[in-house]
């Protein structure tokens, strides 16, 4: 049986989050705007989602669900944009982190449902939406670590890419480093997630299932899956945006192009 | 022998400009700060945007990929960066007599990055761009942290390199005497044009 939470419990946690960000504005850390526009968000946006969760896991139009895989991955897009201190000018950044998301997360969620998991219909909504949702989540958070990473390094590293430019390296060599740094940051959450998992932190996904009466075995095996799932997911996801990216540092004679980049935004939410 | 063929070159509000370099040659460019010298041997190794032709020998610029280019036109640039911990991980091999011919001893390949002059990085640039054995070097004031002796070391050990490798040097400097000592040809950059100045 659960425990119900009331209100009261739900403020109790709020005022946490409330004291942080007052802490965090007394010390001048910059986020406390940020802190507080994204819990408000997680408040209405669960509370919202979890009165439409029931109808939508019972519909079976398989042109809806696109629909709403469709919107997750924009939205998905567009948030990895806001997390960016620089980002590229145009479309060419929404694109390219929409496109990186929709390879890795949206082809692995369909490989994972019509091959591993087989529901009738493979797209029935209760395996395809978390499943989506999961890898998403997950991926956004790589991706936008590895491109604000990559484009902040180069940013400032300008004068070490040039001269290993100006050495006769292709833009490829001249950035690799960097490229490798930004990889290893976007990676770095899931690894930690995976090494961690049953020792450190339990899994929520696999503790609700199990909470919810389902045989302990068959959820780890669900879990372990998730996590390859999101592993190769993100994997996919970082390594397509930092060679897109990277590409789209440099012009066609191999010459670093930040006009290609807008100005220094701050990591303002939108 | 003509080697570079620079015809109505232009870039940013500067040119055009026109001028061929020989063989065993080294063309001394001066002007004041800010007239385009920096910009115009960037131009030169394709690292700025620029119009017009650039030739060597036959070989157009635009026709072969930026980085083949820039190891054949090398360009030392006057504030050099370096990007591993010490100084021998940006080489691949260095000749003993080359350090030694800019007053350096093996043991300089173990120093660490951070604990070098600005005059040791513009000398130790000039031997990490010569790997590339270059047909043209583009420096960029080289001298401008090196004292008399080294000055002089840095000087005949770019001579004793285009001689036996028939290249050529456009050498951008503020110390006339330098310029004048080091090249029968010299110019000027002035309001975006460039001036011959024998």
């Amino acid at each position: 049986m659960l425990i119900e939470l009331s209100s009261l419990d739900l403020a109790m946690a709020g005022t946490l989050v409330v004291l942080l960000g007052a802490l965090t504005a007394y010390m001048q850390l910059g986020i406390s705007k940020q802190l507080y526009i994204a819990a408000a968000r997680t408040t209405v946006q669960l509370l919202l989602v979890g009165l439409v969760l029931k109808s939508l896991f019972a519909s079976t139009s398989l042109a809806f669900i696109l629909l709403i895989a469709f919107i997750m991955i924009s939205v998905a897009g567009w948030e990895i944009l806001s997390r960016q201190k620089r980002k590229l000018k145009g479309w060419w950044g929404f694109g390219i982190s929409t496109g990186s998301l929709f390879v890795s997360s949206f082809i692995i969620t369909l490989l994972c449902l019509m091959t591993v998991i087989q529901a009738d219909p493979w797209y029935s909504p209760q395996y395809a939406i978390p499943l989506l949702g999961m890898l998403l989540g997950n991926t956004m958070t790589g991706i936008a670590l590895g491109m604000d990473r990559l484009v902040q390094n180069a940013w400032q590293q300008r004068p070490v890419i040039e001269q290993r430019l100006m050495l006769g390296q292709t833009a490829d060599e001249s950035i690799s480093d960097i490229r490798r740094e930004a990889m290893r940051a976007g990676m770095i959450p899931i690894i930690n997630s995976m090494a961690a998992a049953g020792l450190v932190s339990l899994p929520g996904m696999m503790t609700g299932q199990i909470l919810a009466g389902a045989a302990p075995v068959e959820a780890v095996k669900y879990q372990i899956l998730i996590m390859f799932m999101i592993t190769s997911g993100t994997g996919l996801g970082v390594i397509s945006v930092l060679w897109l990216i990277s590409k789209r540092l440099f012009d066609e004679r191999e010459r670093l192009c930040f006009k290609r980049l807008l100005k220094d935004t701050g990591t303002q939410y939108k | 022998m003509q080697l570079l063929n620079i015809k109505k070159l232009k870039f940013l509000h500067c040119g055009p400009m026109s001028i061929q370099v020989n063989a065993d040659e080294i063309i001394g460019l001066s002007g004041a700060s800010g007239s385009g010298k920096s910009l115009f041997l960037r131009a030169l190794a394709d690292m700025e945007p620029h119009d017009g032709v650039i030739l060597l020998d036959d070989l157009n610029q635009q026709d072969i990929e930026a980085h083949l280019w820039r190891q054949k036109v090398a360009l030392l640039s006057a504030e050099t960066s370096w990007w591993f911990d010490t100084v021998g991980e940006h080489f691949d091999e260095i000749a003993e007599d080359s350090l030694s011919a800019l007053g350096f001893s093996k043991d300089c390949l173990q120093w660490s990055i951070s604990r070098l002059s600005s005059g040791e990085k513009q000398r130790l640039g000039l031997l990490r761009i010569m790997q590339n054995k270059p047909e043209v070097l583009l420096l960029d004031e080289p001298t401008a942290n090196l004292d008399k002796r080294n000055t002089q070391l840095f000087e005949s050990f770019v001579k004793q390199y285009i001689e036996n490798n028939s290249a050529c040097v456009i050498w951008v400097g503020h110390d006339l005497e330098q310029l004048q000592r080091i090249s029968p040809q010299r110019y000027e950059i002035e309001e975006g044009r460039l001036i011959n100045v024998d």
